[in-house]
C-alpha cells in the first residue's frame, strides 16, 4: 500500500557504499513510501533536483565513509534556495571521522539544518517511524 | 511498373527520389530550388520534370508506365520546425523535453526551466515558434510549476499548438485552464515519468502528428497535398528514422548494429546516434538523466557557409590550421571563413577551396562529435578513482555514416569523419574507437526514413546496397 509520501534517498559525496542504500530503499518501499533513489556517489545537486521534480516530502542522506560532514555542508542552504524549505532532512551512517562524542556530532549536523541525525548502526525502521511522525502520518 | 516517390522539401533544394518496387533500385533522383515563398509546387514540378526526363532518356522507361503507389514527403522548408521547450529542473525535465523535441526533428530555439516570469512568457509570445512543449514534474511529483506555467500560457492566449508532456497528475487542472482559454493543445505521456527515466517516444510521435496536421498548413505547404499523399515529418526526423531502422533492422532484415550519422550542412551540423550508450568500462557510473536510444543533436554554430564564422569562433584558428597542415601560418583562415559566410551558395572549385572546406568540415566534425558523445568525470573515492559518465558511451559504435555536401562530394571523406574518432590524447571523450565509415553518396537517408514507414524491410535493404563503404 502506498502511503502517499515521497522520499529521496542516496549516498552523498565520493562514497560508493551501495548495500545499505539498497536496504533503505527496500524497507521504505515496503512501508509504502514512494522512494526516489539517486544512488551512490551522489552530489548534493542530485538530491535537490530529484526532490524538486518529484515534489518530495523528505530527503534521507546516507554517508558511510567518514566524510559526511564535509559533503553535507551547505545542503540546507541549497534546499532553501531551490524552494524546498518544507522538506524534512535526515542524515545517518558513519557521518564523521573516527569515534566522536555523539551529542556534539548531532548538534553540528542539526546546526547544518538537518531535522534528525542518526548514530551509526541505527536501523532504518527507526527513521521510518520518525518520518511518519514528522510528516504527520501518526501522532 | 510500381514505384515510390519520396520527396524532401529541403531548406534550399526540393529533392525527389523514385524507388522501383520490384527491383528495389533507386530509379532516379532529381532536385530543384525549394519555392516555399510563392508556391512550394513550382520547385517541385521543376524537379519532377527533371525526374521524368532522366527516367525517359537514361533509363529508357516511359514515364506514363510508372505507377507511383505512394508519394510521401518530409520537409525542412520555411525555417524547419521551430520549438520552445519548458521544463522544471534544467538537467531533468527541461533537458528531457529538449532531447525529445530534437529527436522529433525540431530546431529547439530555447529551453526554459522553473516557473516562467513575465519577460520569458513575453519572449515566447513574440517568438516565431511553431510548437510549444510544456513539461515539468515526474508523474505524481511537482505540479505547482507546470500549472503556473500553463496559466501564463493561457493568459497570453498563445495561438500556436501546445504539447503537454508533464506530470500526469497535473493534466486535469491544466486541461481545464487550456479549455477555458481556447488554447490549441494536445496531451501526451510525461517526457520524464520517473526520476532520470526519459520517455521521449510519445512526445516525438505527438510532435510528428502536430507537424503533419497543423504545421504543414501553417507554413503554406498544404497545397502540396493535392498531388502527394502527405508531408509526414520534418526532414531530420526522417533521417533519424532511417538511421534507427538501419541500426535495429526490420522484421526480415538484420540491422547494422550501433551506428552514428554525421550530417554537415551549410548552417548546422547534425549528429545522430543509435545506441544505448551504457558504460563499456568497469568503475564507471552513469549520472543524471538517461539518454534516448535514438539521439539527435544539432550544432547551430557549426556549418560550412552561413555558420562559417561561428565555426571559426568555436574551433579557433589553431584547430583549423591543424586540419590545413598550415604550420607556417600562410593561409588567411579568417578571410576564407568570411568569404563562405558572405557567399552561402559558393561551390568550391579550386583544389585550395576544396581543401579549406574539408579542413573546416574536419574541425566541425570533431567539435560536433565531442558535444554529442558522452564524457567521463573522475571522482576520487577511498576505494580509488571512479568515473561518472555524462551522456552516451559511443566507443563501440560500429558504423559512422556521413552525409551532407562536403562529405558526399569529398574524394577523401574518411579524413573528415576520422576527426570525430576517439583520441588517446583526450580519453575522457567517449567517441567511436574504430568504426567503419559509410557515405550517403546518393542522398537517400531522408527518403529511406520515409520509406521505412511504408516498407521497413525494403528500406533496410536499399540502404545496405546504396550506402557506400569508404576505405
Amino acid at each position: 500500500m502506498k502511503n502517499g509520501k515521497t522520499i529521496v534517498i542516496g549516498v552523498i559525496g565520493s562514497d560508493c557504499h551501495a548495500v545499505g542504500n539498497k536496504i533503505i530503499d527496500h524497507v521504505l518501499t515496503q512501508q509504502g513510501f514512494n522512494v526516489i533513489n539517486v544512488g551512490v556517489i551522489s552530489p548534493q545537486e542530485d538530491f535537490i533536483n530529484a526532490a524538486v521534480e518529484t515534489d518530495a516530502d523528505a530527503i534521507i542522506i546516507s554517508s558511510l565513509y567518514g566524510h559526511g560532514e564535509l559533503d553535507c555542508q551547505g545542503f540546507k542552504a541549497k534546499c532553501d534556495e531551490a524552494g524546498l524549505q518544507d522538506v524534512k532532512l535526515y542524515v545517518g551512517g558513519n557521518i564523521v571521522v573516527g569515534k566522536q562524542e555523539w551529542n556534539s556530532v548531532e548538534a553540528r549536523f542539526k546546526d547544518m539544518g538537518f531535522d534528525r541525525v542518526y548514530k551509526p548502526g541505527t536501523p532504518i525502521e527507526v527513521t521510518a517511524e520518525d518520518m511518519k511522525k514528522d510528516l504527520g502520518m501518526i501522532k | 511498373m510500381n514505384a515510390y516517390l519520396l520527396i524532401d522539401f529541403g531548406s534550399t533544394y526540393t529533392k525527389l527520389t523514385a524507388v522501383d518496387v520490384a527491383t528495389e533500385e533507386i530509379l532516379a533522383t532529381a532536385k530543384d530550388i525549394t519555392t516555399v515563398e510563392d508556391d512550394i509546387m513550382i520547385g517541385f514540378k521543376k524537379a519532377y520534370q527533371k525526374l521524368k526526363l532522366w527516367i525517359e532518356e537514361e533509363k529508357k522507361i516511359k514515364f506514363d508506365d510508372i505507377n507511383f503507389i505512394k508519394k510521401i514527403a518530409c520537409s525542412s522548408a520555411a525555417g524547419g520546425l521551430k520549438m520552445y521547450a519548458i521544463g522544471l529542473v534544467p538537467e531533468l525535465t527541461a533537458d528531457a523535453a529538449k532531447k525529445a523535441a530534437l529527436g522529433a526533428g525540431a530546431r529547439v530555439m530555447k529551453t526554459y526551466s522553473y516557473e516562467l516570469n513575465k519577460s520569458e512568457i513575453e519572449e515566447i509570445k513574440n517568438s516565431n515558434a511553431d510548437i510549444l512543449l510544456l513539461a515539468g514534474g515526474t508523474d505524481g511529483g511537482n505540479k505547482k510549476c507546470i500549472i503556473h506555467n500553463a496559466k501564463l500560457i493561457a493568459d497570453i492566449k498563445i495561438e500556436i499548438p501546445v504539447l503537454l508532456a508533464g506530470n500526469k497528475s497535473a493534466n486535469d487542472e491544466i486541461i481545464e485552464i487550456f479549455e477555458n482559454a481556447n488554447i490549441d493543445y494536445i496531451v501526451t505521456e510525461n517526457v520524464m515519468p520517473k526520476l532520470n527515466k526519459i520517455n521521449e517516444k510519445p512526445t516525438r510521435e505527438a510532435i510528428r502528428k502536430i507537424f503533419m496536421t497543423k504545421i504543414v498548413e501553417a507554413k503554406g505547404m498544404k497545397n502540396a497535398e493535392d498531388f502527394i499523399s502527405g508531408i509526414l515529418m520534418p526532414t531530420p526526423a526522417a533521417v533519424l528514422k532511417a538511421a534507427e531502422v538501419l541500426a535495429l533492422g526490420s522484421d526480415d532484415e538484420d540491422g547494422l548494429g550501433n551506428l552514428m550519422v554525421v550530417d554537415i550542412g551549410g548552417a548546422t551540423t547534425d549528429i545522430h546516434s543509435l545506441a544505448e550508450g551504457d558504460p563499456s568500462n568497469a568503475g564507471v557510473i552513469p549520472r543524471g538523466l538517461e539518454e534516448p536510444f535514438a539521439k539527435r543533436t544539432v550544432e547551430g554554430d557549426l556549418g560550412m557557409r552561413y555558420s562559417a564564422l561561428s565555426l571559426l569562433e568555436a574551433a579557433g584558428t589553431k584547430k583549423i590550421r591543424r586540419y590545413l597542415h598550415d604550420d607556417h601560418k600562410e593561409i588567411d583562415v579568417k578571410a576564407h571563413c568570411n568569404h563562405r559566410h558572405e557567399n552561402i551558395m559558393m561551390v568550391p572549385q579550386t583544389p585550395e577551396e576544396i581543401f579549406f572546406d574539408e579542413a573546416m568540415a574536419g574541425a566541425g566534425t570533431e567539435i560536433a562529435m565531442i558535444r554529442h558523445c558522452g564524457w567521463l568525470e573522475s571522482v576520487f573515492t577511498p576505494m580509488g578513482v571512479m568515473y561518472y559518465q555524462h551522456g552516451k558511451d559511443l566507443l563501440d559504435v560500429k558504423y559512422v555514416i556521413g552525409t551532407g555536401g562536403v562529405l558526399v562530394h569529398s574524394k577523401n571523406p574518411r579524413n573528415i569523419l576520422e576527426a570525430g574518432e576517439f583520441n588517446k590524447e583526450q580519453p575522457v571523450h567517449l567517441l567511436p574507437r574504430a568504426p567503419n565509415y559509410l557515405i550517403d553518396s546518393t542522398y537517400i537517408l531522408s527518403a529511406m526514413g520515409l520509406l521505412a514507414g511504408e516498407n521497413p524491410d525494403m528500406a533496410v535493404r536499399i540502404m545496405k546496397k546504396y550506402l557506400e563503404k569508404v576505405n
